[in-house]
């Protein structure tokens, strides 16, 4: 299907970054007549994505984490890529209370897969990982 | 983000403002057991009046601050929670642990 839309940020593995995306991914979605719902679901999905990026991808240190939006008739898709750590075991990443910190929830994918219609992940140690969401539109609703 | 801290009738009352996501996450934490450690409250009241966005990150520090009082045997209740917040709280799980109420008071007088 032809893309009808497309914006592709590079983004520096920063905390302060991960608003900055959340706020974009908010604003690409707001050309669709979603609702304020949905719009907050994408910007939850998308925070959690860059934010593993920065935490686990990275582990804080420096990296460029690559950010594609996409729009098609059907749905619209954000892309994260970072080239950092991998994950291991993606099917154990993906269950709710996984995390390597106590203090964190394990939630990120437990929201990515609940609030997109669509998640895939894949990941290779030390080579990177790559979150590919999408959320499906009603047709004719872009202006 | 902004935080304040109060104490009422014994309670640690935290009012936050801003998006609760991994940037502010370390500054909440600190600022929350900062005054949990110099007021000594056993019972804390988050009002999230102000808080317009909350992920993992927000949870996971909310999720770390009930451990702590609730193995010193307190409570911890929101207030004021925003519908997009309220949201991710259910899905989470949070809502099985921590009370929601209308106000600072309504909490209060709950506990």
């Amino acid at each position: 299907m032809a893309i009808k839309n497309h914006v592709k940020m590079s983004i520096q593995s920063l905390s302060e970054n991960v608003g900055i995306a959340r706020v974009t991914a908010a604003a690409f979605a707001a050309q669709l007549d979603l609702t304020l719902n949905e719009i907050e679901e994408i910007k939850v999905a998308v925070s959690e994505a860059i934010s593993n990026s920065v935490i686990h991808g990275y582990g804080n240190q420096d990296g460029v984490i690559e950010f594609i939006m996409n729009l098609y008739d059907d749905k619209i898709e954000y892309i994260i890529s970072d080239y950092g750590r991998g994950i291991d075991d993606i099917t154990l990443a993906r269950q709710p209370s996984y995390s390597s910190d106590p203090e964190r929830m394990g939630l990120g994918f437990v929201f990515m897969e609940s609030f997109m219609d669509e998640l895939d992940i894949r990941s290779e140690p030390n080579k990177g990982t790559t979150v590919k969401m999408a959320k499906k539109i009603q047709s004719n609703t872009a202006h | 983000m902004n935080i304040s801290t109060l104490l009422r009738q014994g309670v640690l009352i935290v009012r936050v403002e801003g998006e609760l996501d991994m940037h502010v996450a370390d500054e909440f934490r600190q600022r929350v057991d900062d005054a949990l450690d110099s007021c000594g409250a056993k019972n804390l009241i988050l009002n999230l009046e102000g808080v317009s966005f909350i992920d993992s990150s927000g949870l996971g520090v909310i999720l770390g601050r009930y451990k702590r009082i609730s193995n010193n045997g307190g409570k911890v209740s929101a207030t004021n929670v925003q519908s997009q917040v309220a949201k991710i709280f259910e899905l989470s799980g949070l809502f099985r642990i921590m009370k929601l109420y209308e106000s600072e008071n309504q909490a209060l007088e709950s506990l």
